[in-house]
């Protein structure tokens, strides 16, 4: 089937080549950062994690989302979600690969990854989330590529193909736990020490990933034959206000726990996102646009009529995104270093390199994206059930 | 030929980046290091014949390694006398980085990372 | 089944007082968890060291002792100015008392105890918590109580640094080669993308030194065995008011502090 992906029109080819020559330009980069080590990035002893890790974790959450497309149309039957499961299924992948690539550049010593595997380490938590990434990127390849094989041919998929299904749903929910486990277990560390920050992660996943799968099947069906129909998108929108909604309300206990307990080590992290500390305050625009941005969605999804106007739905679904990508993939795990174990203030702000290499995956993963849904739209189109009848 | 120029392309691009290694190398001459005074048979520390030394020391190393950082087995004991099992107190006291790790490592072209972090006094931090 | 009112309190007796027996099993726990350092490892040897601030007055004393730690162990200290917080190296270094204990400061604590300073280290925690996150032991607990430091099997994924509670580990950004100003030939450097930190001079206590601090510090710095009543470490502990940093996170530190009290006083 990946013959597919190599007979294109012209706007598909276009997009290719701009997506191959960005991860080039970030591979490049990569290369620099290879040989002159992570100096070239904005991290610091103090906050020792950076853009890399924050992509690495929001990304994560992208990947765990596929569940939500999954959950209704296998366990529960929900046909209208036929056409648009696939998506969910591949964009996993494509988000899989770019956690997988933003563990690898964060490494001071990639030759040595091996070492995950050769001296295993239970009691680690990312051995853990090594462990599981890889298996939900082989279930999701596996479950996609053979569903889709089977749909060409006009088969049922293989007798086996079942049990992965209902595997990759805990699987998904273990992913995020994992991931919020790698930051809710460290001692000291106060704005990441909370028991809900695996269902805080899962809330902002089924938020943000959904709304990413929105707008991603919208643009498909501007550009192609391919239409997953309105009502399964209006679904997955329902998905969307709701985990948004359970998203804020548990940040919003946060800030409550923090602020009215009056415990300095739980208020700083908070007081340096949104108001900065004696001066340092880089991060409060970004964050603050996440707190517009939040707001923006959740008035324009909650109320069902604005949501069904397919062009505020898209608003919202950006807004989302915008607001979900700031609060995980940048304040999370900043705002976890800042300030230090000494009560004092070093920032972090990318630089142009480590930014360059963070673009150059995010192109490898939309490029991995757009293969792959060339291939499932491409069979659809040839056999003529590219429309939904929803 | 169907697609016989693509196919042609294809199968240069191919070998070149096949070959790469040798006609990188070539016309460079490296000395063959000269003939070593030891005995393949003679006993060296850690009752390892030489010939087997001069092919396995790597082996040796990580081993020993293992046994100092991890283990804090520092020390080993022969005939007599202790020796640190370390590159820059143990091997370096005896043996020459560039006279002798050098030749061999030069001539079998690796390059060990093991100088990122361990060097000698004549050379200093290269 | 059926239960009648006579069963119904028997039943409810014994869990009340089932209840009661293991609410007092909480507190025995949680007032043997809060006296401290309640005798965890029952080795033979467990290392520690004992700082006795009191002993330390002149910016001079305070720079020894960092010094000669970071010339025997190739510290780059020649960092340019710019990276120089960033990408800083440091095993041992000295900060205010504010930096070293933050949860324990008060207002009124006199001037002279605020500028006070007090050499920081990794405190070779009884419950590491980087051993704990480290995904190839790379870090691992020695069964004598130090926590070493694998610098040929660690990945540079730092998620120790994260864990650690204490700032004690640092990250190599960069080569650290150039920035090294004197160099010891008998100790090795470090590879650019390893975490690195105090390792208790391991390499020295095999040869029967003491560690590279103590030993410059004029016995302000104590080094001993925790576990033999009679070491040095312990007559001072047992004979002196002593802090450990941020114990209320359950690492047990095998760094103590003695800090005196009047001297600061005026």
């Amino acid at each position: 089937m990946l013959d597919k992906a190599l007979k294109g029109g012209k706007k598909y080819w276009t997009l290719v080549i701009i997506l191959a020559a960005m991860s080039g330009v970030g591979v490049l980069t990569y290369l620099q950062q290879l040989k002159y080590g992570l100096g070239i990035t904005g991290m610091s002893r103090d906050v020792s994690w950076g853009f890399y890790i924050s992509q690495f974790t929001f990304l994560v959450g992208v990947a765990a989302s596929a569940v939500m497309l999954v959950i209704p149309y296998y366990l529960h039957h929900f046909k209208k979600f036929s056409k648009i499961v696939i998506l969910g299924e591949f964009l996993a992948v494509a988000a899989v690969t770019m956690c997988m690539l933003f563990i690898f550049v964060d490494m001071g010593q990639p030759m040595r990854i091996m070492n995950v595997f050769l001296y295993p380490t239970p009691n680690s938590i990312l051995f853990w989330d090594a462990t599981v990434l890889s298996g939900y990127l082989l279930l999701n390849i596996t479950i996609g590529w053979a569903t889709l094989h089977a749909e060409k041919r006009g088969t049922a998929p293989a007798s086996w193909v079942k049990p992965l299904i209902y595997l990759s749903i805990p699987w998904a929910v273990s992913i995020h736990t994992v991931t919020a486990f790698l930051y809710a277990g460290l001692p000291g560390r106060h704005f990441w020490l909370t028991a809900i920050m695996a269902a805080r992660f899962l809330a902002s996943a089924f938020s943000g990933g959904p709304a990413l799968l929105i707008i991603l099947a919208l643009i498909v069906r501007k550009n192609t034959k391919f239409d997953p129909g309105k009502e399964p998108i209006q679904a997955v929108a329902k998905i969307v206000t709701y985990a948004m909604i359970a998203n804020v309300f548990f940040i919003l206990l946060e800030i409550f726990t923090a602020f009215y307990s009056n415990i300095p080590g739980h208020m700083h992290a908070f007081e340096y996102l949104f108001a900065g500390i004696e001066g340092h305050a880089k991060l409060v625009p970004l964050m603050w646009t996440s707190v517009v941005c939040a707001v923006i969605s959740l008035f324009l999804l909650i109320p069902y009529k604005f949501r069904e106007n397919e062009t505020l739905l898209i608003i919202a679904c950006i807004t989302v995104f915008i607001s979900l990508w700031i609060d995980k993939g940048f304040g999370l795990v900043i705002g976890g270093f800042v300030p230090n174990h000494f009560g004092t203030v070093t920032e972090y702000w990318p630089t142009a390199k480590e930014s360059l290499i963070t673009l150059g995956i995010w192109s490898i993963g939309f490029l991995v994206l757009t293969i792959l849904y060339k291939v499932a739209i491409s069979v659809r189109e040839e056999l003529g059930t590219a429309k939904s009848e929803y | 030929m169907y697609n016989g120029g693509k196919i042609i392309a294809g199968l240069i691009i191919f070998i070149a980046l096949v070959t790469f290694p040798f006609y990188t190398n070539m016309g460079k001459t490296i000395e063959k290091p000269a003939d070593l005074a030891a005995a393949p048979d003679e006993l060296h520390i850690g009752d390892l014949p030489i010939g087997q030394m001069r092919a396995e020391h790597m082996m040796l190393l990580d081993k020993w390694r293992d046994e100092v950082v991890r283990g804090g087995q520092r020390y080993i004991t022969y005939d007599g006398d202790e020796y640190e099992k370390s590159i820059q107190n143990g091997c370096l006291a005896c043996h020459s980085k560039q006279e002798f790790c050098g030749k061999c490592h030069n001539f079998a072209g690796v390059n060990p990372y093991c100088w990122n972090c361990h060097y000698s006094e004549e050379e200093g931090l290269l | 089944m059926k239960i009648d009112r006579r069963k119904f309190l028997k039943l409810a007796s014994c869990t009340g007082i089932g209840l009661g027996l293991s609410a007092a099993d909480i507190f025995k726990d949680t007032v043997e968890a809060s006296s401290g350092h309640s005798a965890v490892s029952t080795a033979a040897t467990r290392y520690a060291m004992v700082v006795d601030v009191r002993k330390l007055q002149t910016a001079e004393e305070y720079q020894r002792i960092v010094s000669a730690c970071n010339k025997i162990h190739n510290i780059p200290t020649l960092i340019p100015e710019k990276d120089d917080i960033k990408h800083e190296i440091k095993w041992i270094w000295n900060d205010t008392y504010g930096h070293a204990f933050p949860d324990q400061v008060n207002y009124y604590h006199p001037e002279a105890f605020k500028q006070k300073l007090f050499p920081l280290l990794c405190n070779h925690c009884d419950h590491p918590p980087c051993v704990r996150v480290c995904p190839t032991k790379a870090t691992f607990k020695r069964p004598d109580g130090i926590v070493q430091q694998d610098m040929h099997r660690c990945i540079g994924c730092r998620f120790c640094m994260a864990a650690c509670p204490y700032g004690s580990r640092s990250f190599n950004f960069v080569d650290p080669r150039p920035y090294i100003e004197d160099k010891n030939p008998e100790y090795p450097t470090r590879t650019m993308g390893v975490v690195e930190k105090c390792t208790f001079c391991s390499e020295r206590l095999e040869k029967g030194q003491q560690p590279a601090c103590a030993e410059a510090s004029n016995g302000a710095l104590v080094f001993g065995n925790l576990n033999d009543p009679e070491s040095e470490v312990r007559k001072i502990l047992k004979s002196n008011f002593s802090l450990q940093r941020k114990p209320e996170l359950g690492t047990m530190p095998s760094v103590f502090y003695v800090i005196g009290g009047e001297e600061y006083a005026g």
